[in-house]
């Protein structure tokens, strides 16, 4: 099948045509070819290196059945297209495009290719032989909210921010309603890092924070920085993003909400192997293992650490959404009504904070 | 002891010649990079010069190096002008941000008209966008004296600011489920710099890329402004003299290159990037000064200089796909390159010579101490 | 005027902390352009530094050596900068830029495999009554021993260039190279050092981050830090004193922004964040047309080759 792909392009056949021709079905002796795009560096510790975590998952699982190749480092922009282009190039027969900049760029080639198999992360765009992932992170941030709740001496907890997207005031909101119930007189801090790893700034708004008398961060950035702020100053409690950040149990991490996608990863190759893959919209979180909650250390009292064990067996066995009403908005005007939950598509386009939450969402 | 004395004049064959030998060298100390990462160093050496040119896929990679050099010959292009005349604008990148900005938003400002008119002028608004963040180096200095180095450095972290203000706010796309970044112009066909050849994405700034090094050879072998430039650069006061005004030279050289940097920003928006995002500048500004050295500040060597770091890096994505070599050794290849690059050229500039053989006296040096070289 | 609460000691504390890197990367940065050299590679130089000190620490358990390495690593990546642009003539600008890209490529190589290690933690020094103090221990006295070094250091790089006939020679060499070198004075000499110093301290500055700050390796650890402290260099008109308020000052700006936002008072981000750098215009064009222009403009030799026509 290579050989066809390279004489086709050798010969001089533009990628125009040759998608026009259709790439040759692959022999079935060959190893399925997978490729990841990856935003940052694998060795960024958070987002990108979570998603090659699930790549290696994949190598591990499938052996010699499956070969992976990526690209680290790929400018959401110009390059992108590239890069995804090379990629099929080179033989991928199912490519990951991990970050939502390259919704565009993996759209076009989606459509250059038909007989490549396309899945992009957080995007909304499908096509046949482009399908969508992400995860429900909102159900982890309802734990971590509540032990957070609880675990507040001030009553000042801190959400550190990156941009104000709907996922990250998923993040606030669903962390703020549970920390609500669990303490009633809870107030919630948001700070708006404008980035998603600059550990300087990161570490001054941990900082900044804590100045304000807030005993317990949750952030949205992938750096460690916040941890270490916490720690030097003692007595103030933090989670892992992304990664575990195990380097500092127990305290100041006494949990964490970790991104996994190695089933998820490994459940579409299996598809594609067997040839049942075909394109979908995928949100998965608790349920689905794609969104963990990492070990809650022994700082946290063994009641609370219970509770919060139990929220997560509930949202992962269905018969709870972190979304429940009755629930108003910021303003006071009536959101959800009680026991109705929030949609989806709400959710996906969620632009605003629940009531109790001070500040404002920058426009 | 080797000494250095300086030619009179470049020397062409040196000139010609030291690129080649840097290009070697970097071949063999990049071979032994990727031997000590555990990689066959024939085998990513290969990849990254030769299969992007003459590979399995060289009729999608051709057409590639052009696209992703065209950007970084348009801005060098503009800036050897200046930096010929010893006028120091390393802010292209501030300038290539604000081209992209002002031509999409007077793109936007139009949306959804269909109109063949909205293209020209947004290329026009960038362009002017780009001149008009030159010019305020340009001014400064003229007016003031300031260092126009440090001011239009200065002006690329205002730019930046500027692009996740509008990314986040005036431009943000206002369907883009609160995503940061603009509409994307390049799906919107009156805005869209399309692909004018189907199949090889090659699009107006490369078009535009090539005309720069036409236009710039004939201004610089012919013309008066040509003359003017290369005068101030070997001497200011013969320039003076000869009635070329500074001041004048200053606006010249910082528009034009002003221009061109936005022109190339503006090509990149509307094209290959499609949108105005957060992270929409990846460091063209900076790399076409590292470019224009490289083609010696001459157009032609420009052309061929952008084009081999378009072999670096998209040989290098080939390597970093099919030998797993991480992109951090792409990055340090690509750094070593550079460096044999800049440093041969003492070749071409200087002439070595064993201390104690004959050097032609220089009447003031007699009493001047030995500098240990 | 009433802040929602924040405190100004509070502020002032972390302000010394988050400006310590910039602070560090800026002097020697400043003392290499004190000498008549641009060097645009800050950035390399830092992150090279900081996995260098990274990488030390771990190995010996020390973070003084591991800033020791820090410097180390800063200084030897300086040295391909010095060779080039010294005696080889090429271009200081283009150079700096190679330096920048070659450093990031660099750093990340060495630090593949130290990904989630934590450092050995820094001391932090509690000065004993000076801490004490209402007020001004908690601001002054109560930091790590690398935000005192930082300190000590522009003390003694202001010391070093105007009280001291070798810091005299390196102004009279960043000057005017020419006059310099036939007043005897080893230009090339004095420069090598000048950039070895500012090697050192890049590497400081970034060790800092990735030693004390994060305090873990990860990609990317300066994100930027190292354009900033040429800002600094310039707001501060090559000043050793100014330096130190120009790195609370771009230091101070995102610390009161976030401190601002923590307040629940709104702030438009980008336009603070802009600020400094169009102070920094604001300075050049002052110090470039005033009276002091003779005293304060930039170096007369900086970023131009040297070569000695004999």
């Amino acid at each position: 099948m290579k050989l066809n792909r390279r004489t086709l392009l050798a010969s001089g056949a533009s990628a125009a045509t040759l998608a026009t021709l259709g790439l040759p079905v692959r022999a079935q002796t060959e190893p399925l070819k997978v490729g990841f795009i990856y935003v940052g560096p694998i060795g960024d510790g958070g987002w990108t290196f979570q998603h090659d975590l699930g790549r290696l998952a994949v190598e591990e699982h499938f052996g010699d059945a499956v070969e992976t190749i990526y690209q680290e480092s790929v400018p959401e922009g110009a390059d992108a297209e590239r890069a995804i282009t090379q990629m099929v190039l080179a033989g991928a027969d199912l490519i990951f495009t991990t970050s939502f900049g390259f919704m565009d760029a993996t759209a076009n080639v989606a459509a250059q290719f038909p007989d490549v198999k396309f899945e992009h992360a957080t995007g909304y765009k499908t096509a046949d032989n482009l399908a969508v992932y992400d995860a429900r992170f909102y159900e982890g941030r309802a734990v971590i909210g509540h032990i957070a709740g609880k675990m507040t001496k001030t009553n000042k907890i801190g959400y550190i921010g990156s941009f104000p997207i709907p996922e990250v005031i998923q993040g606030i909101n669903s962390s703020f309603i549970h920390a609500r119930k669990a303490n009633p007189d809870v107030e919630m801090v948001v700070i708006w890092a404008y980035t998603w790893f600059d550990p300087a700034k990161e570490a001054d708004a941990a900082q900044a924070m804590i100045e304000q008398g807030v005993d317990v961060i949750l952030q949205h950035t992938d750096s460690t920085a916040p941890q270490a702020a916490a720690q030097a100053a003692g007595n103030v409690f933090t989670f892992g993003q992304a990664s575990d950040m195990e380097a500092f149990k127990p305290v100041p991490r006494i949990s964490s909400i970790i991104d996994n996608w190695a089933p998820y990863y490994i459940g579409r190759v299996q598809a594609a192997i067997d040839g049942t893959w075909a394109t979908h919209s995928f949100w998965g979180g608790i349920a689905d293992g794609e969104v963990l909650i990492g070990e809650i250390t022994e700082a946290v009292p063994a009641e609370v650490k219970a509770e919060a064990e139990a929220l997560r067996d509930q949202i992962a066995a269905g018969t709870y959404h972190p979304f429940t009403g009755p629930l108003n908005k910021q303003d006071g005007t009536p959101w959800l009504a009680e026991g109705q939950t929030a949609t989806d598509e709400e959710l996906r386009g969620l632009n605003f904070y629940v009531e109790g939450i001070a500040g404002e969402i920058p426009a | 002891m080797i000494v250095l004395e300086k030619r009179p004049n470049p020397s062409r064959a040196w000139a010609f010649a030291t690129p080649v030998l840097a290009v070697i060298a970097t071949m063999i100390a990049g071979g032994l990079l990727f031997a000590a990462l555990g990689k066959d160093p024939v085998l990513a050496i290969r990849t990254i010069f030769w299969d992007p040119l003459f590979g399995d896929f060289a009729s999608y990679t051709r057409p590639q190096l052009l696209i992703k050099a065209g950007p970084l010959i348009l801005i060098a292009v503009g800036l050897s002008f200046g930096f010929r005349a010893g006028i120091w604008n390393i802010g292209a990148e501030g300038q290539y941000i604000l081209g992209a900005l002002t031509g999409a938003a007077v793109g936007l400002a139009f949306y959804p008209t269909e109109s063949r008119l909205v293209f020209p002028l947004m290329v026009a608004a960038g362009a002017l966008g780009g001149i008009a963040w030159a010019l305020i180096p340009a001014l400064l200095k003229i007016r003031f004296g300031t260092n126009e180095i440090l001011v239009s450095l200065m002006l690329v972290y205002v730019a930046t600011n500027l692009l996740a203000y509008a990314a986040l706010g005036p431009l943000q796309n206002p369907e883009g489920m609160g995503f940061p970044g603009s509409r994307n112009l390049s799906q919107w066909l009156a805005a869209a710099n399309l692909e004018l050849f189907p199949g090889t994405g090659i699009h107006w700034g490369v078009i535009a890329a090539g005309l720069a090094v036409i236009v710039a050879h004939v201004l610089l072998a012919r013309h008066v402004f040509g003359f003017a430039v290369r005068l101030a650069g070997q001497s200011p006061r013969a320039a003076a003299f000869a009635g070329v005004s500074p001041s004048r030279l200053v606006l010249a050289c910082m528009a034009m290159s002003g221009g061109l940097a936005g022109a190339a920003g503006l090509f990149e928006v509307t094209g290959p990037a499609g949108q105005i995002s957060i992270d929409f500048n990846v460091g063209y500004g900076f790399t076409a000064i590292i470019v224009a050295f490289l083609g010696r500040l001459h157009p032609v060597g420009i052309l061929l200089a952008g084009l081999l770091m378009a072999l670096t890096y998209i040989g290098g994505e080939m390597a970093q796909l099919q030998l797993s070599l991480p992109a951090a050794a792409i990055q340090l290849f690509q750094g070593m390159l550079l460096f044999f690059l800049l440093a041969m050229d003492v070749l071409t500039q200087f002439r070595l010579r064993w201390k104690g053989a004959p050097v032609v006296p220089a009447p003031a040096a007699a009493a001047a101490p030995q500098e240990a070289s | 005027m009433d802040l929602g609460g924040i405190s100004p000691i509070l502020l002032l504390a972390s302000l010394m902390v988050a400006s310590t890197p910039i602070l560090l990367a800026a002097l020697g940065e400043l003392v290499v352009e004190r000498a008549g050299v641009l060097n645009l590679g800050v950035e390399g130089m830092m992150i090279t530094g900081a996995i260098t000190g990274f990488a030390t620490a771990v190995a010996t358990g020390s973070p003084a050596l591991g800033f020791l390495g820090a410097a180390a690593g800063g200084a030897a990546l300086s040295v391909i900068f010095a060779v080039l642009v010294l005696w080889l003539k090429s271009n200081q600008v283009a150079t700096g830029l190679a330096l920048t890209l070659f450093g990031l490529g660099l750093a990340s190589l060495i630090g593949q495999g130290y990904q989630g290690i934590r450092a050995p933690s820094t001391a932090r020094l509690d000065i004993p009554l000076l801490s004490d103090i209402p007020a001004l221990g908690p601001i002054l006295f109560r930091h790590d021993w690398v935000v005192y070094l930082g300190l000590a250091l522009v003390a003694g790089t202001w010391w070093f260039l105007s009280r001291t006939r070798a810091g005299l020679t390196l102004r009279a060499v960043g000057e005017n190279h020419d006059a310099a070198h036939a007043l005897g004075y080893h230009v090339l000499r004095l420069r090598f050092l000048a950039i070895l110093f500012g090697g050192a301290c890049a590497g400081l500055g970034g060790a800092y981050l990735s030693l004390v700050r994060v305090p873990q390796w990860t990609e990317g650890v300066t994100a930027g830090a190292g354009w900033i402290a040429l800002a600094i260099v310039v707001f501060a008109s090559w000043r050793p004193l100014r330096l130190l308020l120009g790195a609370w000052l771009f230091g101070g700006i995102s610390v009161l922004q976030l401190n601002l936002q923590a307040a629940n008072v709104p702030v438009p981000v980008e336009v603070l964040s802009m600020a400094p750098y169009l102070v920094t215009i604001l300075v050049l064009v002052l110090i470039s047309s005033g009276r002091g222009r003779a005293r304060l403009a930039a170096p007369g030799s900086l970023g131009q080759p040297f070569h000695a026509s004999r």
